[in-house]
């Protein structure tokens, strides 16, 4: 399908997986296919230390939006902007919203806040949430991603909506819950895109994440993105030995060829069988990323990603009608 | 074939069956996604085979991980896995309520205190989500196992934290929150609000409930009314599960993968343990993908560029992208690998299949330990 419709599917997308899947790695390229296609993004982080800076060769960001990647350009790109938003940040905000900013002192000195999120779990989930949402609603962006604590604190993370409904019946945060809550449910509005990498346990585990996350939250799941596969490289199956037919490699290069090559075949067929079973187990379509043996991930290996994230997404079929 | 990159090439010297031999505790730590459950698995395993009686505490396992122990209900209760080993290898699962729950009742004057905490909902948050208590309760039941001693080693592995030290910071902020001005406001003289407390404080409630809901507020008061008496025995805990981490018995094992944001994550714990006065003993490095040849990656990609379009092309592109890998890897742990120094650093390639069995478990071994790579090679 066309880019600029997938991303334009809805407004905030919701990105999720384990630790070390490379999660932030595949927000910042949603988050460039989807400007690529016209869509002003803003990346939200809530933890901080993800390296989407220096994805794009900036300079870390903090509260304060950035631009990580201006738009223009021959294809007439849009923006990449980003912000952190930690929970702190956004319970300021929401009592300062609320004309509380008198108590906010008060909460924040000494661990006033822990009794107040001890007694309300999930409240700074909520809140970051909350905060998402307004975003979504005042339209400063055509598409949100947010880049969303690890999994399993994924499940809790999104979970925190309908926790809070039962945990505070009235007030705002209430009201707040509800609210987010009918965000995170509306396929229209928002999408929770799941990340692995094509081996066994997490492979198993998004499986569970994704069940959980359809039957206690009730998102709407998008497409599943299995990261770091290992790019097809026909050729390898043959002893090189055999193959010779100028001048010999020393024989030191030629044992490291087939060894390497013996290890790239077992990994690749690891990984087919990994994608395979997911494919089985979760029908939902997948994109696919490769694995880049280049360098460090910078702004040369992102557009990289982007072109096969932008491939990917061109594979897929049509959104049905909802 | 001898010099094959994939057979295990365990340090020399032993340095973590030293640690296995000498420590009462080991504490392993880093980010989610690392192979720290495993690691924490195939140590204890280790030191069974090196005849001690280790138990294992495992946060979240994955299934494969317990099922691979045999242990297919694992619970709080150590549970003894049977193997071909002089020692003892036991495991178990926390349960972090149903630590807490004890934890209280240890340190309640009274059946009926205890009874009270524990039905209140405040309580029930905490033990369900303060956050950091998860990592509180592993500590706790570290200390639990080894101030037993039924075991002579207890390993435990952490949960997946962003935030290093969690599990060393969670008790005190846990008695922080017993400490807090606002606590004291609710229980002062009088018990409960009431008279005793003084403008302001309503005030505050007020606003509090206002966000939040008044039933919330009562609930919070309820507990801290209830808790009244039992901070002191918290604290004392507390200190004494910090004394032990600190001292001699314990010694920490940092678990990383080679990927740069993952070695950036495990680089701040290490400085945040030396910042707690905690040394770091050994490094294990999960997931490396193993050199071939002696060829510099430089070298290896002008040889693919020579050899392209003939018949060895994707091999010579295969074995320059697979070189540049390895140096990339090696150059995300310089730093690394420096900072935790004395620590010997262990590199554990990747494995062919996830661990299925306790086979699984010995074929990690056998990078780890010299012992393991011979049974491994005996068989």
């Amino acid at each position: 399908m066309d880019p600029a419709q997938f991303f334009a599917a809805s407004r905030v997308l919701i990105v999720a997986g384990k630790g070390g899947v490379g999660k932030s790695t595949v927000s910042a390229a949603l988050a460039r296919a989807a400007a690529r296609a016209g869509l002003s993004t803003l990346i939200v982080e809530i933890e901080g230390k993800s390296g989407i800076s220096g994805l794009f060769g900036r300079p870390p960001f903090g509260y304060e939006e950035a631009v990580l990647h201006p738009g223009g350009g021959p294809e007439g790109a849009a923006d990449v902007r980003a912000r952190l938003l930690t929970p702190d940040d956004a319970l300021l905000e929401y009592l300062e919203d609320h004309g509380l900013h008198r108590v906010t002192r008060k909460l924040l000195s000494g661990g006033a806040l822990d009794v107040v999120s001890t007694a309300v779990p999930g409240i700074r989930d909520i809140l970051v949430l909350g905060k998402v949402k307004q975003l979504e609603r005042s339209g400063g962006a055509d598409l949100c991603v947010l880049d969303a604590p690890a999994a399993g604190h994924a499940i809790t993370f999104l979970r925190s909506a309908r926790g809070l409904l039962d945990a505070a019946r009235v007030g705002p945060i209430n009201t707040q819950a509800a609210e987010v809550l009918e965000m995170l449910t509306d396929p229209a509005r928002c999408q929770v895109v799941l990340v692995t990498v094509p081996e066994e346990t997490p492979v198993n585990e998004l499986v569970d994440t994704a069940y959980s996350l359809e039957d206690e939250v009730g998102v709407s799941l998008g497409p599943v993105v299995v990261n770091g596969r290992y790019p097809a490289l026909d050729g390898l199956d043959a002893d090189p030995a055999t193959l010779l037919t100028g001048v010999r490699p020393p024989d030191g290069e030629l044992a490291a060829m087939a060894e390497a090559a013996a290890f790239r075949r077992h990994r690749a067929a690891l990984q087919a069988e990994q994608v395979q079973r997911l494919g089985t187990t979760l029908p939902l379509p997948q994109l696919q990323l490769p694995f880049l043996f280049s360098t460090d991930l910078g702004p040369v290996e992102l557009e990289q990603l982007v072109d096969a994230a932008v491939e990917g997404i061109g594979a897929l079929d049509a959104l049905p009608e909802r | 074939m001898a010099s094959s990159p994939l057979v295990p090439r365990p340090p020399v010297g032993d340095p973590l069956g030293r640690l296995l031999d000498e420590r009462a505790v080991v504490v392993c730590t880093g980010s989610g996604g690392v192979g720290k459950t495993t690691t924490a698995a195939v140590l204890a395993m280790e030191a069974a085979h090196r005849g001690r009686r280790a138990c294992v505490v495992t946060i979240d396992p994955a299934r494969r991980l317990a099922d691979a122990m045999g242990l297919d209900g694992l619970t709080d209760v150590p549970a003894r896995v049977e193997g071909p080993w002089p020692g003892e290898l036991w495991a178990t699962m926390l349960d972090t309520k149903a630590t807490f729950d004890a934890l209280v009742q240890a340190n309640a004057a009274s059946p009926e205190q205890a009874a009270a905490i524990l039905d209140n909902r405040f309580y029930r948050n905490i033990s369900g989500s303060l956050s950091g208590t998860q990592e509180y309760m592993a500590m706790e039941k570290l200390y639990e196992l080894h101030t037993e001693e039924r075991f002579d080693l207890v390993i435990v592995d952490t949960p997946p934290t962003r935030n290093a030290l969690d599990f060393l910071e969670a008790p005190r902020r846990l008695t922080r929150l017993l400490d807090h001005r606002l606590y004291r406001l609710l229980v002062a003289p009088g018990k409960g609000l009431g008279r005793a407390v003084n403008v302001a404080a309503q005030t505050f409630l007020r606003t509090i409930s206002r966000v939040v809901g008044a039933e919330v507020v009562d609930d919070a008061i309820g507990f801290f009314a209830a808790f009244e008496g039992m901070e002191d025995g918290f604290r004392e805990r507390a200190a004494a599960v910090l004394a032990l981490l600190e001292s001699d018995d314990s010694a920490f094992v940092l678990v990383t993968a080679p990927r740069r944001d993952v070695v950036e994550e495990a680089t701040f714990f290490a400085d945040r343990l030396a910042e707690a006065g905690i040394e770091v003993r050994a490094l294990v490095v999960n997931r490396v993908h193993p050199r071939f040849g002696s060829a510099s990656p430089a070298v290896a990609d002008q040889r693919a560029e020579a050899l392209a379009g003939g018949p060895l092309a994707p091999f010579a592109r295969n074995l320059a992208d697979l070189s540049a890998v390895a140096a990339t890897e090696d150059a995300h742990l310089e730093g690394l690998t420096g900072r935790v120094a004395p620590a010997p650093v262990v590199r554990v390639p990747f494995l062919d299949t996830d661990v299925h069995d306790l086979r699984g478990l010995d074929r990690i071994a056998a990078h780890l330990f010299p012992d393991a790579a011979r049974r491994l090679g005996e068989r």
